[in-house]
């Protein structure tokens, strides 16, 4: 035991012993990108007897076409693609030559091209961008180096593939690398190494070509095997987001995480945001024993020597160089859901090991990822690049994307469906939350309830439209008001009259209908109110943000549970059979859905039960909640 | 032969599994770490011991037996659980015991179903574990290279390789909905060759099967069967002949082949490795046939 993890001095040139290059492939559909793999692949001997014998018969299964087998069969690993011809997902693909050993990431070049791609870029050191030597540039290609430098890649070859397509003519290759040349200047890559080759025939792939005379530079496997990526993240001012801690027994306490950032030693002073309390490093532990100093990507445990709480999410930094700390900022977003944004909805946001509630405050612009052009959106669908601000829930430490691509990243989750719905690069803090500072009111909330001689709370009602939830909403208030109770009533109608009627019943006007509705409650619990809320809120995302910002104590979620039937036969507005006959649009129940409550505080079946019996329910709740009395 | 000291690739590798085990204890109420007796299950349960030193690993094994492991695996895995104090849940499908299933009997195919699929679904339910994590690894298999660091199973712990969530950066999404699991694969981006590095470099006890060594050996369709034990009825004109064989990977007895070796060491294991011409999976009989076999495994549940 007790063997520190000494510096070691890397061999440059064994694959046995430095860390993988990862490499994004990228391209157009039919640019080559599987067969320069499956050719690289082929000439280096990389594949097994068992796995060629099993290409040549798939190959010859599927009617693939001409002399060689079908490369991309190697890579697409799943039923669906070998049966459809088509690559769904990111394959991942590890292979060593004697110099180096690779990791290639295949980002399909379908319909959910941006989303793969992300996926598989979020991690590469270097993207290889094919195209067509008779083609040129095309916007695709385009777009992937966009996309390819949005997520921080440095390093960027351009194959120019097919090029006995074209004779091997000079001309050719020279007017594509230059025009790549001056539209990639402009997106930061720190290189661009352009190869004219061929997949098919092999020239260039990891022998020179004599077809190609007049290029003199390395072949593509030369170039990657030598290609120097620096990792400067040691150099930087430390960072270690804290992951998780160990008690391994009753005097042991260490923060352990992933150094993302610089070195840490046995003494160090350390910050610990967001509280911001500092302390000194006691001892780092490493997986066998005690080390004196970790440096980036090294996974360690901290022991600090003064009593300072720790918890996942928090982040250790140098105490000088420190990350901002914000509940707000700017950030870009890729949206890999089918599912479209809603500004104001509330998701979770996984950020530096903390999740938190966080809403996209305002959508600034969409990318348009052929042109760079900046276009106005309300929305973003499905692999769209956009810029907005967020907002979360309380405040988190991080580093701009740009400054490091683990402290800078984060994640949105739906919080109905737990689908992962965007990746987000932040790019700086609106405001340091450490500035903003409430006004302290001298009357406290407290103190108004006091003077009520009850609590405040809201009473949210929802269900289908017709479903009696103001009905039942009216008849309750004045239940309440008969025992002195200060209550007011907000429903759809007279909200939709005044403060909210810039709004329509798309989605995304529903969830800011509902967010403004929250708001306002909010304040008249502020006031001392019990509020009673009728609105059908359709989305438990949205109630869900309204519980959030109400507290949970204060929130009573009332589900109205009436038939769909039921209601279409009332239907007192006329508002159903409209719908039905399409002349509204939007309309819950009947062309957009209704998502009920999976664990309501209380739930109302209306069917064969009368108002009054349902008021009495609802009175006695409050009652057993202790909402009549003042503690 | 290079002096065995963790090179930074594997540095890198070890910090990037112990991140992954660190997240998976952080993140749910009931993980468990399967361990299959093999060599990436040994490289695995050395990682764990890592993440949470100076504390022991707060992890039950499982350990899926299907009544046709090699003796030797099942003395190592009672050793190995001995020597680290864990808590060692061995699960067996008493179902398919009492329904007489077995590779010679059944076919490869049902038992594989009944006493390595099915028996892990039942482990898991009785457990109530919400992720299992396990030593697979994206180089084994072309299913395997399409799956996530995180993977999300269905209610039934079935796959369904077209609604995996994207994973991007080293940021895991854990959520679970209701009555779903988690598999969790620290070692997603090793190779095998990567493996037997470090069980080198960190001294690594591995089943003694994995070293060549005469054995008692039947042909069977190409296929080098050791002989463990009088459980296995020998075909007419089949006689067990001593050759010298190692295993690349180890499953049930009947359904594993071996390979004809030499090497009897680490070192030359890691020659071996590195100069192979046949892919480590091509041992396993389970996958042979459809080329989407393994794939459908993984859907029900498999591992």
């Amino acid at each position: 035991m007790n063997r520190p993890f000494a510096p070691i001095t890397p061999v440059a040139t064994d694959a046995d012993s430095l860390p993988a290059l990862r490499i994004v492939t990228c391209g157009a559909v039919d640019d080559g990108k599987s067969t320069l793999i499956g050719r690289l692949l082929h000439e280096q001997d990389l594949i097994f007897d068992d796995q060629r014998a099993a290409l040549v018969r798939d190959s010859a299964s599927r009617g693939a076409a001409g002399d060689e087998p079908d490369y991309a069969l190697l890579l697409d690993g799943l039923a669906a693609e070998r049966e459809q011809g088509i690559t769904i997902d990111v394959a991942y693909r590890s292979f060593a030559t004697a110099r180096r050993a690779f990791v290639v990431a295949d980002a399909p070049g379908h319909a959910q091209y941006t989303r793969n791609m992300a996926t598989a870029a979020s991690t590469a050191d270097l993207a290889v961008l094919l195209v067509d030597a008779r083609k040129g540039l095309r916007p695709q290609t385009r777009r992937h180096a966009i996309i390819a430098s949005l997520f921080g890649l440095r390093h960027i070859v351009l194959a120019v593939n097919k090029i006995d397509l074209v004779d091997f003519n000079q001309t050719v290759f020279d007017d594509i690398a230059r025009a790549f040349g001056d539209f990639g200047r402009s997106l930061g890559f720190a290189a661009i190494h352009a190869i004219p080759l061929s997949a098919r025939h092999g020239d260039n792939v990891s022998s020179s070509s004599l077809r190609l005379p007049w290029y003199r530079g390395p072949t593509l496997l030369d170039h990657l095997e030598t290609v120097a990526v620096d990792d400067v993240r040691a150099d930087r001012p430390f960072r270690l987001p804290v992951q998780w801690i160990n008690r391994a027994d009753a005097d042991f306490r260490g923060a352990a995480g992933t150094v993302a950032q610089g070195r840490v030693r046995l003494g160090d002073p350390v910050a610990v945001l967001p509280s911001g309390l500092t302390a000194t490093v006691a001892r780092i532990v490493g997986g066998n024993g005690d080390l004196i100093e970790a440096q980036a990507g090294d996974a360690i445990t901290l022991v600090l020597g003064d009593a300072v709480d720790v918890g996942r999410g928090d982040m250790l930094s140098a105490t000088r160089d420190r990350p901002p700390v914000a509940d707000q900022f700017a950030a870009h977003l890729v949206w890999l859901s089918d599912e479209p944004l809603y500004p104001g909805r509330s998701y979770l946001m996984k950020i530096n090991h903390n999740t938190v509630p966080a809403t996209v405050t305002e959508l600034k612009y969409r990318i348009d990822i052929d042109t760079l052009a900046r276009l106005a959106a309300k929305t973003l669908a499905a692999n769209e690049i956009g810029v907005g601000n967020l907002s979360i829930a309380r405040p988190v430490a991080f580093d701009a994307y740009a400054d490091n691509r683990d402290t800078g990243a984060f994640i949105l989750i739906d919080r109905a469906s737990n689908d992962t719905v965007a990746a987000g690069m932040i790019d700086f803090a609106l405001r340091r939350a450490t500035n903003i500072h409430r006004h302290d009111q001298t009357v406290s909330p407290a103190a108004r309830t006091a003077l009520m001689g009850h609590k405040p709370a809201v009473l949210w009602f929802t269900g289908l439209p017709a479903s009696g939830k103001s009905t039942l909403a009216n008849r309750i208030e004045a239940a309440l008001h008969a025992r002195g109770v200060h209550t007011l009533l907000l429903d759809g109608d007279n909200i939709r009259h005044g403060l909210n009627k810039d709004l329509g019943f798309t989605e995304s006007d529903r969830v800011e209908n509902i967010r403004r509705a929250g708001e306002v409650a909010k304040l008249m619990t502020e006031a001392g109110l019990i509020v009673l809320c009728a609105f059908i809120s359709p989305f438990a995302a949205e109630r869900r943000m309204v519980r959030d910002l109400i507290g949970n104590t204060a929130f009573i979620e009332i589900f109205v549970d009436t038939p769909l039937a039921e209601c279409i036969a009332r239907d007192p507005k006329g508002l159903y059979r409209r719908a039905q006959a399409g002349e509204i649009k939007n309309f819950t129940g009947v062309d957009q859905p209704y998502e009920p409550p999976r664990q309501p505080d209380l739930h109302l079946s209306t069917a064969g039960t009368d108002v009054d019996t349902l008021t009495a329910r609802v009175v006695a709740e409050l009652e057993r909640r202790g909402l009549f009395t003042t503690d | 032969m290079r002096p065995p000291v963790p090179t930074p690739r594997l540095r890198q590798l070890e910090a990037e599994a112990i991140a992954i085990l660190r997240e998976a204890i952080a993140e749910f109420a009931r993980p468990v770490l399967l361990y299959s007796v093999g060599k990436d299950s040994s490289v695995l349960l050395h990682l764990a011991r890592k993440a949470f030193y100076p504390g022991r690993p707060p992890l039950s094994l499982l350990h899926i037996d299907t009544g046709w492991k090699f003796r030797e695996m099942l003395a190592f895995r009672d050793r190995v659980a001995a020597r680290t104090a864990l808590d060692l849940i061995v699960h067996i499908n008493r179902d398919g015991l009492a329904r007489g299933i077995s590779p010679i009997a059944s076919g490869a195919d049902l038992h594989t179903q009944v006493m390595k699929t099915e028996a892990l679904r039942q482990a898991l339910q009785q457990g109530g574990f919400d992720a299992a994590i396990g030593g697979a690894r994206r180089d084994e298999e072309k299913s395997r290279a399409k799956e996530r660091i995180f993977s999300l199973r269905s209610a039934g712990h079935g796959w369904d390789p077209r609604r995996q969530r994207p994973e991007l950066w080293r940021i895991f999404n854990t959520r679970l909905g209701p009555d779903e699991t988690m598999r969790v694969f620290p070692l997603s981006n090793w190779t095998e060759l990567d493996v037997w590095h470090y069980i080198r470099a960190e001294g690594i006890e591995v089943v003694p099967l994995y070293f060549a060594k005469a054995r008692p050996v039947v042909d069977r369709n190409g296929a080098l069967i050791v002989v463990d034990d009088d459980r296995l009825p020998l075909r007419t004109g089949e006689t067990p002949r001593l050759t010298k064989v190692r295993f690349r990977t180890l499953g049930c007895y009947p359904l594993t082949g071996a390979v004809r070796s030499d090497a009897d060491t680490l070192d030359a294991i890691i020659d071996e490795v590195r100069d192979a011409i046949l892919s480590e999976r091509q041992g396993r009989l389970i996958d042979a046939g459809d080329d989407s076999a393994l794939e459908m495994k993984k859907r029900e549940g498999y591992f």
